[in-house]
């Protein structure tokens, strides 16, 4: 046990000298080593995804049922719901984002690959990344594709649509980066799902506020430009932040 | 410098950190314990009733250090975290271990006397207003911590994941300072600043600034004491730490 205690990285040192050495003697090999290892893990996590298109399609099952539940549990009538509408479709497909969460290192994990992505010489914090854009393109995408057609059976007002897609393709990417150090943090207990949610959703909320609110701005007519910006800057910073804190946090759950 | 660092490194080995905060620690409590009942009885007793909420509003003696208190822990312990993290310091995760269950209940104590402050102000318990709704989600972030540290079997995995939450977590912080502007909010604008002058007359103000420095030594002692019983749970097998309990039986 106290072997790990202060040797944070000296496993896959260990692991790797004749990697090292290679790189150093390498010249130009890194840059295209990394390019390589991403594009092999983006592949490689699509095609083991789309084999397993059940655990595609249940995010977006999950997402129609709730916001079938909501008119049998609120009113059917189409102006209280037109109201609320913005408000729920967030709500519901950031509650389907998080519902996939619990699998994005799960299988890697229990198959041992994980360990294999953390010997690798390329930062971890780049496949990390790739694991992510592949979990935002096969959850967060087709969330923000469907939200519409939801919409229209909650009777959102006409000319907000395209936002909501568009405010959703941009809020998941930061709820799948967020979501994934939630995801590394817990991948290592066994009963990591519910203590996931609880660790996720309070860091999911500003998302949530300016993702909802440029919906709701674009009823009101007042342009919801501003509020997708501060959905591409919440972006920007989980872009910048959330690779490192998934690999460090990838570490913690490999070695414990 | 060089004796600064030379107590500094001092002060990240449990031992020697037991004995410097047992001489820091009495002083600590004396002066919350000084602080605290002066601010209390000249906040509660003398200072003037507000024009508007009458006496209700002296339930700020409390509200207003106790959510000081919520967000300035929660950065101490991401700066612990931090500290941990870089330099491998125990001392500084057993800090930072004891940190966050006296966040977390300053954060309640917050809370609920807002809550309890709405009735007379607002006529409500609870109001979805900007800076209790990001006190409440503190309050999430808090748990987020504790719950997190506890799911580990090995101490020390669950000591660095909850590192790598709180400093996640303060991010947040920012967040919260911020909700007041981002959002449309019920609550009177922020009420003590310590830079720009306070619209209150001092006879309000001071007994509240006494009331902030007492919850602040509070903090402090509270902490030097429960990472002192933390030292010596962690470090039970040490023979310092036998020599020292064998002394006291």
């Amino acid at each position: 046990m106290f072997a790990w205690v202060g040797e944070d990285r000296m496993p896959s040192a260990d692991a790797r000298p004749i990697d090292n050495d290679g790189r150093k003697t390498g010249g130009g090999e890194p840059g295209g080593g990394l390019v390589v290892a991403v594009w092999a893990t983006l592949k490689r996590d699509l095609t083991l995804l789309m084999r397993r298109r059940s655990e595609v399609l249940n995010p977006l099952v999950f997402f129609a049922l709730v916001i079938t539940l909501f008119p049998i549990g609120i009113s059917p009538d189409p102006e209280l719901l037109a109201t609320i509408a913005p408000g729920l479709l967030w709500v519901a497909a950031l509650l389907a984002a998080l519902l996939s969460l619990d699998s994005l290192f799960r299988s890697d994990y229990e198959d041992g690959s994980l360990e294999q992505l953390l010997l690798t010489p390329q930062p971890l914090a780049m496949l990390g990344l790739a694991k992510v854009a592949v979990h935002w393109l096969l959850t967060g995408l087709p969330l923000a594709l469907m939200a519409p057609v939801l919409g229209i059976m909650l009777a959102l007002p006409a000319g907000s649509y395209l936002v909501l897609a568009f405010s959703l393709a941009l809020g998941t990417a930061s709820l799948s980066l967020i979501g994934a150090i939630g995801a590394a943090l817990t991948v290592g207990l066994s009963r990591g799902g519910v203590l996931l949610s609880l660790l996720v959703l309070p860091l999911y909320i500003p998302v949530l506020i300016f993702g909802a609110g440029a919906v709701q701005a674009a009823i009101m007519g007042d342009g919801a430009s501003a509020h997708l910006a501060i959905l591409g800057a919440l972006l920007a910073l989980s872009l910048m932040l959330a690779p490192w804190a998934v690999a460090a946090s990838l570490r913690i759950s490999i070695n414990g | 410098m060089g004796k600064i660092w030379s107590f500094i490194h001092k002060l990240g080995s449990p031992k020697w950190f037991y004995a410097i905060s047992a001489r820091l620690m009495p002083w600590f409590w004396l002066a919350a314990a000084v602080l605290i009942l002066v601010g209390s009885v000249w906040g509660l007793a003398f200072a003037p009733a507000d024009y508007q909420q009458g006496n209700s509003f002296r339930i700020i003696y409390v509200h207003v250090p106790a959510a000081f208190l919520a967000q300035s822990i929660f950065v101490s312990m991401a700066v612990a975290g931090l500290i941990f993290m870089v330099w491998k310091i125990k001392v500084a995760d057993m800090a930072a271990a004891v940190m966050a269950p006296l966040g977390a209940a300053m954060t309640f104590i917050s809370l609920f006397s807002g809550a309890v402050w709405g009735v007379p102000t607002w006529g409500t318990w609870w109001m979805w207003d900007a800076r209790l709704t990001s006190m409440l989600i503190l309050l999430f972030l808090y748990l987020g911590v504790i719950a997190l540290r506890g799911a580990f079997s090995s101490r020390d995995s669950g000591s660095r994941a909850a590192s790598v939450l709180a400093m996640v977590g303060v991010i947040n912080i920012p967040i919260i300072k911020y909700s007041v502007d981002w959002w449309y909010t019920l609550h009177q604008p922020a009420t003590f600043s310590v830079t720009s002058r306070p619209a209150m007359p001092l006879e309000m103000w001071a007994p509240l600034l006494i009331m902030v420095l007492g919850f602040y030594c509070f903090f402090i002692a509270a902490t030097l004491m429960r990472t002192r019983s933390e030292i010596l749970r962690r470090e039970a097998n040490k023979r310092w730490v036998r020599e020292l309990a064998g002394g006291l039986s």
